[in-house]
């Protein structure tokens, strides 16, 4: 499709538009999605800019087809994307796992709102974390990102293409509506396409390509449709040829290789930011908007002469359990602040193992927690 | 008029995965059939293999995709058609095919057949109708006749069924054909005209399914169903779709319902894109 070059300059945009420059950025060159407060504009950035640079949007007729279309288009060769938030995320979800059981590099982001069900469509949330994870039936690894401001879901939405077209799975940038829909300055850099992965085609003629072969890093190289490789991919349990193989031998192949893939590759994946960290007793873990609030509260212990450091999980899943096994043996606990009655926090506990306190500080829902709360919880556990 | 089948099989081979055989489908299926079809239909149109994706649902007729030695695609229940649309936007010069059977197209997938029709996509989608869902064992469907047995309507089918002709071409679809799986040279011939049809073509393909449906509506051979077809149906070509409704044991009215021109999909999205590319340039 068309160049991705574009001359650095600054924006004062929102996080949804943010986002959709991020896409343009990266390469993106297909967008499909669904009306849905608050990820709506999104889709609205990206049908002014993606005729602008050669690309393709088109609103469907709801969020299981809009997974679907963008599933086609990476098969079709473009970088490929939706946004949606709760509702439709739910909707979308059968067809995640497609697009993880064909290997299919795509994005998906979440703009999360407060539910369940419609809840509070106007309103933040972080409720879909483990949705994101465990969201799809059946064994799978997904990629997830969190990003804290209209900067970073910028930068993310290129990683997490950057990440897809990697490793051959959906990507989910995981958001929310405060940052979806506050405006800062986003600095946008000038984009060289070395600096954009691209997916591995194959390197064999097509008699020879075994479309699920992996190379040595689990990832399959993957033939684009209509260049003569003529190959199979179906949502059924399959062999290396992509053909269908309905037996348990098969199913253990290939389940533990798409898992494999993510978990053994976690350490290239996971990414964190540490601030305070190297004498802390209390690690404040934040991902997302929560992160910002997380801050404050930290300096303002570190202002009452509390050791308390800042962990912002960049990467969710796959989870950076090892840093925090790590610090579990240093720290005395770890508050979890969420936009939840408790997720992240779950898997914190699970990595401490015990060894040090896991403190959650939930808010249900529509609006952000105070910087005194987290305060608070960081008082409560020096003593 | 109706002829028989004469399988050119050279042609079907070059097309088939014959490492993938024997197929699944059952003894009588109507299926096989309608996949020789689209073959012979893609041979005959002279496209390019190469550009040819074949998308499938779930489902007995979904399982062409995994037979057709060409980029194909099986998808989820219902989804074929979105799936499609993506490769097709994603890449124009695809000639994309949809295969699949009535429950995954109009019913689960009802929504996205009447929005592809809407916005004339380039693409042709084939329906093989059998009136029940044959993979799981015959329950009712879509387009299951009033009064037909099903396992799941052990007192006769009290719903009205779609005349799937008629949804589509009020929906907005420029190619509409319906034939039965005896009808093979008009299929071959509509699959290959729809092919190179721009926008958006559809065929239903009136198919046997005699082990599960034709056992409970005592068409429980093969060539109980086939002789049910060539005694029942009716060549009408230009019919007006709403009058191709099928009712058990009825006549089946078959032939070229709809041939038209609208604008496609791309080539709309065409003038898009030189609008939005002509509006930088006048701000430059």
């Amino acid at each position: 499709m068309t160049e991705n070059r574009a001359p650095a300059r600054e924006l004062f945009i929102s996080g949804d538009v943010a986002c959709a420059e991020g896409a343009i950025s990266a390469g993106c060159r297909f967008f499909a999605g669904y009306p849905i407060t608050p990820a709506t504009e999104i889709a609205e950035r990206m049908s002014l800019r993606l005729p602008q640079v050669g690309g393709t949007y088109i609103q469907m007729e709801d969020e299981l087809a809009s997974m679907n279309a963008v599933l086609g288009a990476a098969w079709a060769g473009a970088k490929a994307m939706t946004a949606t938030s709760g509702p439709g995320f739910s909707l979308m979800m059968e067809n995640l796992g497609l697009g993880a059981m064909l290997e299919t590099p795509c994005v998906l982001v979440n703009i999360q709102r407060a539910g369940p069900s419609t809840g509070l469509p106007t309103l933040v949330a972080q409720q879909d974390m483990m949705q994101a994870r465990w969201g799809s039936h059946g064994d799978y690894e997904i990629i997830a990102l969190s990003p804290s401001s209209p900067q970073e879901i910028f930068d993310f939405t290129i990683t997490a293409f950057n990440l897809s077209e990697r490793y051959r799975v959906p990507v989910l940038v995981m958001s929310d509506e405060v940052v979806g829909h506050m405006s800062e300055k986003v600095v946008i850099p000038e984009i060289t396409p070395e600096s954009l992965y691209q997916r591995r085609l194959p390197q064999v003629a097509p008699e020879e390509y075994l479309p699920y072969q992996p190379d040595a890093d689990l990832v399959p190289p993957m033939a684009i449709a209509g260049q003569g490789y003529h190959f199979h991919a179906t949502g059924l349990t399959h062999d290396e040829m992509g053909y269908p193989v309905m037996t348990a031998e098969a199913q253990d192949k290939l389940i533990r290789r798409l898992v494999d893939k993510i978990r053994l590759n976690s350490k290239q994946i996971i990414e964190y930011r540490e601030t305070q960290i190297e004498d802390a007793d209390i690690i404040v873990c934040a991902y997302g908007i929560t992160t910002r609030i997380a801050r404050f509260a930290v300096n303002m212990a570190r202002e009452e002469g509390i050791r308390a450091g800042l962990l912002q999980l960049i990467t969710i899943w796959p989870f950076a359990e090892d840093r925090i096994r790590e610090l579990s043996s240093q720290v005395k606990a770890f508050i979890v602040p969420e936009i939840n009655y408790g997720q992240i926090v779950l898997e914190v506990e699970r990595c401490a193992g015990g060894k040090a306190e896991t403190i959650l500080v939930p808010h249900m829902g529509g609006g952000v927690p105070s910087p005194d709360t987290i305060l608070n919880a960081i008082r409560e556990a020096t003593r | 008029m109706i002829t028989t089948p004469n399988v050119e099989n050279q042609t079907i081979e070059k097309f088939l995965r014959q490492d993938r055989l024997p197929h699944i489908f059952c003894p009588g299926c109507g299926v096989g059939p309608a996949m020789g079809s689209l073959l012979r239909g893609i041979d005959r149109s002279e496209i390019d293999p190469d550009k040819i994706a074949v998308v499938s649902g779930i489902g007995c007729s979904g399982r062409v995709a995994g037979y057709v030695k060409l980029d194909s695609f099986h998808t989820t229940h219902g989804r074929a058609i979105p799936f499609a649309t993506g490769l097709k936007l994603g890449n124009p010069e695809l000639n994309v095919v949809v295969f699949s059977g009535d429950g995954d197209l109009a019913a689960i997938g009802g929504n996205h057949l009447i929005h592809a029709a809407r916005r004339n996509i380039n693409m042709t989608v084939i329906c093989v109708n059998n009136f029940n869902y044959g993979m799981t064992g015959g329950q009712v469907g879509p387009t299951s006749p009033f009064e037909a047995r099903t396992s799941t309507t052990t007192y006769g089918n009290f719903e009205t069924p779609f005349n799937l002709p008629y949804l589509v071409s009020a929906s907005g679809a420029t190619y509409v054909a319906r034939w039965t799986t005896i009808h093979i040279r008009q299929l071959d011939k509509a699959i290959s005209e729809a092919l190179v049809k721009p926008g958006f073509s559809f065929i239903e393909v009136i198919a046997p399914c005699p082990v599960v449906y034709g056992r409970m509506n005592k068409k429980p051979e093969g060539k109980d169903e086939l002789r049910y077809y060539q005694e029942k149906s009716v060549t009408r070509n230009g019919a007006d779709p709403k009058d191709v409704d099928i009712e058990l044991n009825g006549p089946i009215i078959v032939g070229k319902f709809v041939d038209i021109e609208r604008p496609t999909l791309w080539e709309r999205l065409q003038q898009v894109t030189e609008k939005a590319q002509a509006r930088i340039k006048t701000k430059k």
